[in-house]
């Protein structure tokens, strides 16, 4: 039985002349232990969504159920039971200004059975945790985003909570920090044991830290599953585009799509965008083609990144040989599990002058 | 020095008793209706924040009613309401004449001004940090108490400022039409006798309140202040 498991939740909002749905029919399952990635444009109600979990937001629609109990059974004192278990970072951080990094972490704790001394060693034990020994005493506004950002997530754990939420950690931050802030979230995942549930619109994110994701669209989940299935075997434009943005190859396209070379190998159907996962890398591809086929091929573009440990490439090719050759290669390949699919940077063009309106 | 002030003032030398009488009476009016006007006012203030739009309890209906009452009272010139007030005032104090009698159309003045400064100083707190207090299971008196007054501390300071020296204006009004502090002095006496050295002398005592008091606010407004200062 999954921690959370969010079954068939809407949530609409109803303004004076109109009403807005948030989120449609979602439902998720998240594993103890998951790093669950949600993924979308802004207004894809990935927010709204995470704030169900803890009952922020109550669902119009739908079962929130957490270690097996419906939370909608819940009354106030057992909600906000619920929400000191469950750790919960935003984008703008969100400390108390009138507290010092101490009290910050202290604050969960007030109104808890936890003892003085343990609180005590608690604070200590989390601000060294997230690497900020000697600032117990200062003030957030004399923190950097990256550090206020720490303090934020020393404050989720201080109940030793089993779920932590995490709204755009990391948008605000610059992509250093932004790593360091995601590293420190994969040890609290790993060494911790703790869920994460991260919302986010850059795939990069999911990619470094999530296990699992749900790709947003307009308040409906379009697409779900272990990072590695999403990201070898895409299904939707939408989940292809965001898995684009982080290995590169829209960019490759896109340049290549301004040399006239490129355009040309295109038109002649010589230009080839070859995708594999896992074991496939290990067979020489390149050497295949030439030696079966006496087919040359020029690798024009390769990226080759390990998600969950596994490589997963993509490569652009210009392959100089016969239609009836590329032909049989493709079937070739495609028993190794290989896919070699024409690239047609004129489509591609049209493509991004439309974005561009 | 004695024959100089007795040469410049020459009313003020004979009445020092009366200065300190009328002074005690301001420091009297201003301070129990600062306590009882602060502490329903700050009350208010929360209420209509909790129940304002997108407040943490919201509840328009209520949060409407007491927005208007607020209005309301707050619309109404003070100079009017002393004498509005006044067949009230003697049921409550017994007396519509004297310095507890003014405290009490006072009370009703500093009310709706004080909570609106409240009102516009929380409202000054960022959600964000509301929203994160809630994530962390706090109640909602949690969040007034620990949240809202704690973090708008400073603002909630120099709001109190401003209602203070607003309500050592009130007095002076309210002292000249039923009696009693330093208005009283500065307008029965001084003005209507044309003794203007009492008028001036009772100005400055005024001011040294008002300024003793913006002082004080400035300097705990920013000692409570940890969000702009470094």
């Amino acid at each position: 039985m999954a921690q959370i498991s969010l079954e068939h939740i809407d949530v609409t909002f109803k303004q004076k002349h109109q009403v807005s749905k948030a989120v449609q029919d979602v439902s998720i399952e998240i594993e103890k232990g998951d790093a669950y990635g949600i993924v979308g444009y802004s207004g894809a109600g990935k927010s709204t969504l995470v704030r169900v979990i803890n009952h922020l937001q109550k669902p119009s629609a739908g079962k929130v159920i957490i270690d097996n109990k419906d939370i909608e059974k819940y009354s106030h004192a057992q909600i906000r039971q619920l929400r000191k278990n469950i750790g919960f970072i935003f984008q703008h951080f969100n400390l108390m200004n009138a507290r010092t990094i101490e009290d910050n972490i202290l604050y969960p704790m007030v109104g808890t059975k936890t003892s003085n001394e343990e609180r005590k060693e608690r604070v200590k034990r989390l601000i060294h945790l997230v690497g900020l020994d000697g600032k117990e005493k200062f003030y957030p506004a004399q923190l950097s985003g990256g550090q206020k950002q720490r303090v934020a997530i020393a404050r989720a754990l201080a109940n030793n909570p089993q779920i932590l939420i995490s709204d755009e950690a990391t948008s605000a931050l610059d992509p250093k920090t932004t790593q360091a802030i995601l590293q420190l979230l994969k040890k609290i995942n790993k060494e911790l044991g703790v869920t994460i549930v991260l919302i986010t619109h850059e795939m990069d994110v999911v990619k470094s830290l999530c296990n699992k994701v749900a790709v947003m669209d307009t308040g409906k989940v379009v697409e779900k599953g272990s990072i590695l299935e999403v990201f070898s075997n895409p299904k939707t434009q939408l989940t292809k585009d965001f898995i684009d943005t982080t290995n590169n190859v829209k960019e490759a396209v896109d340049t290549l799509s301004a040399q006239e070379r490129f355009v040309e190998l295109s038109r002649n159907h010589q230009l080839f965008r070859l995708h594999y996962i896992g074991a496939s890398t290990e067979t020489p591809i390149i050497v295949d083609l030439y030696q079966k086929y006496g087919a040359v091929s020029n690798i024009v573009y390769g990226n080759i990144e390990f998600i969950s440990n596994v490589p997963l490439g993509n490569l652009i090719i210009e392959i100089d040989a016969e239609e009836s050759t590329i032909k049989e290669i493709k079937e070739y390949l495609a028993s190794k599990d290989v896919q070699l699919k024409n690239i047609d940077l004129d489509q591609a063009k049209a493509r991004n002058s439309e974005e561009e309106e | 020095m004695s024959a100089f002030l007795t040469h410049y003032l020459p009313n003020v030398m004979t009445m020092i008793p009366d200065f300190e009488q009328a002074t005690i009476e301001t420091l009297y009016m201003t301070f129990v209706t600062a306590l009882i006007g602060g502490i329903v006012g700050l009350f208010i203030g929360v209420l209509l924040v909790l129940t304002g739009p997108e407040g943490i309890s919201e509840n328009i209906p209520f949060y409407t009613v007491l927005d208007k009452i607020v209005n309301f009272f707050r619309a109404i010139p003070f100079i009017i309401l002393l004498a509005v007030i006044a067949p009230f005032t003697r049921i409550i104090v017994g007396t519509a004449i004297g310095t507890t009698a003014c405290i009490v159309p006072l009370v009703i003045a500093v009310i709706p001004f004080y909570a609106r400064q409240v009102q516009n100083a929380l409202l000054d707190v960022d959600s964000g940090i509301v929203e994160s207090a809630q994530a962390m299971g706090s109640s909602t008196w949690g969040i007034v108490f620990r949240v809202y007054l704690k973090e708008g501390l400073p603002k909630i300071i120099r709001s109190s400022v401003v209602t203070l020296i607003s309500l050592i204006s009130l007095t002076a009004m309210a002292g000249t039409v039923a009696g009693g502090g330093l208005g009283n002095l500065a307008v029965m006496v001084g003005y209507q006798r044309y003794q203007n050295d009492v008028t001036f002398v009772s100005l400055i005592l005024i001011l040294i309140l008002v300024f003793a008091i913006q002082i004080i606010g400035d300097i705990l407004a920013r000692l409570t202040d940890h969000e702009n200062a470094k």
